[in-house]
């Protein structure tokens, strides 16, 4: 029960911070759609795509002195499965125009039935693919 | 472009959604595929960190469709877009990215800022992967959605797009 109402605040800390985005800026914090631009850079539309990431990467610092149990030090997978995963992820993402946090937070808590379905699909493809892990003898 | 970006709460958002990550444990590719994971081990852990992450965003989505109803020109105006191939297809790769291997853009940047040399592995794929979909023979029709200009009135009540 404790851990439940930690993880909806925690939750609604990061709905926050992607709130604060949206009023400030006008921004959807979309994490893939913010890396993609970021990436592929555009005059006047880089500066802020660029520190956003960098707040990222030293929240991720911080958190490894707040909350060192939540960084896994180790691959979670085979490197090579990582790059097949990473290569997935970002193609899909910018396909499907957002992510788990375009779609999932900030698509959902708009109530964009677009965002919703993407979700959906996430979630059924993403089931889908562990039963085949799985199957063919994938570690767990 | 007549939209300027306050670029300090940019990094500050960047900031707290890496916090927020790591306190919830999202970070942690066993929670992802506890969610995926509908035939087997299913944990809810990630269903619970969504409530509270897309709750808090209604929110603020509510405060901002106010603000512009209000006549305030700070935000982007970008056309809504239909339930296309493009959405369902990406979707689909997405979710076998998932299923492989539980990370996500969010969570994986967040573990390479706390040092972790598998997560550049990841990202390092996954900027690969962002730029081949832009590729001008993917691209199609529905980027034109990106053109951003200044907001005139708004017409729907959540004229954004989502991107992320």
């Amino acid at each position: 029960m404790t851990t439940t109402i930690a993880t909806l605040a925690a939750g609604a800390l990061f709905g926050a911070g992607a709130g604060l985005l949206l009023i400030a800026n006008g921004r959807i914090a979309g994490i893939s759609g913010i890396a993609a631009g970021a990436f592929s850079p555009q005059r006047g539309d880089f500066a802020w795509r660029a520190l956003f990431l960098l707040g990222l990467l030293l929240g991720g610092r911080v958190a490894l002195h707040l909350v060192p149990a939540a960084i896994v030090p180790a691959p979670p997978r085979p490197l090579a499965w990582l790059v097949v995963a990473g290569l997935c992820i970002g193609f899909g993402a910018r396909l499907a125009n957002g992510c788990t946090s375009g779609h999932g937070v900030c698509g959902v808590g708009r109530l964009s039935l677009r965002s919703l379905v993407a979700t959906a699909i996430f979630t059924a493809a993403g089931a889908f693919t562990r039963v085949v892990w799985l199957r063919f003898g994938g570690a767990s | 472009m007549s939209h300027k970006d306050n670029l300090f709460v940019a990094a500050v958002s960047g900031f707290v959604l890496a916090l927020a990550l790591a306190l919830g444990q999202l970070t942690r590719p066993a929670i992802i595929i506890g969610w995926v994971d509908v035939f087997g081990d299913w944990k809810p852990h990630m269903m619970v960190f969504f409530v509270g992450a897309s709750g808090a965003y209604h929110l603020f989505a509510r405060i901002h469709a106010w603000k512009r109803a209000q006549g305030a020109a700070d935000a982007c105006a970008v056309k809504p877009m239909r339930i296309d191939a493009r959405l369902l297809i990406g979707a689909t790769i997405f979710g076998v990215g998932w299923g492989i291997a539980g990370a996500c853009p969010g969570p994986a940047l967040t573990t390479l800022g706390a040092g972790a040399p598998w997560a550049a592995v990841f990202v390092g794929a996954m900027a690969v992967g962002l730029r081949l979909a832009d590729a001008p023979r993917l691209r199609g029709p529905a980027k034109s959605a990106e053109s951003r200009g200044p907001l005139g009135k708004a017409a729907r009540p959540w004229p954004i797009r989502s991107e992320g």
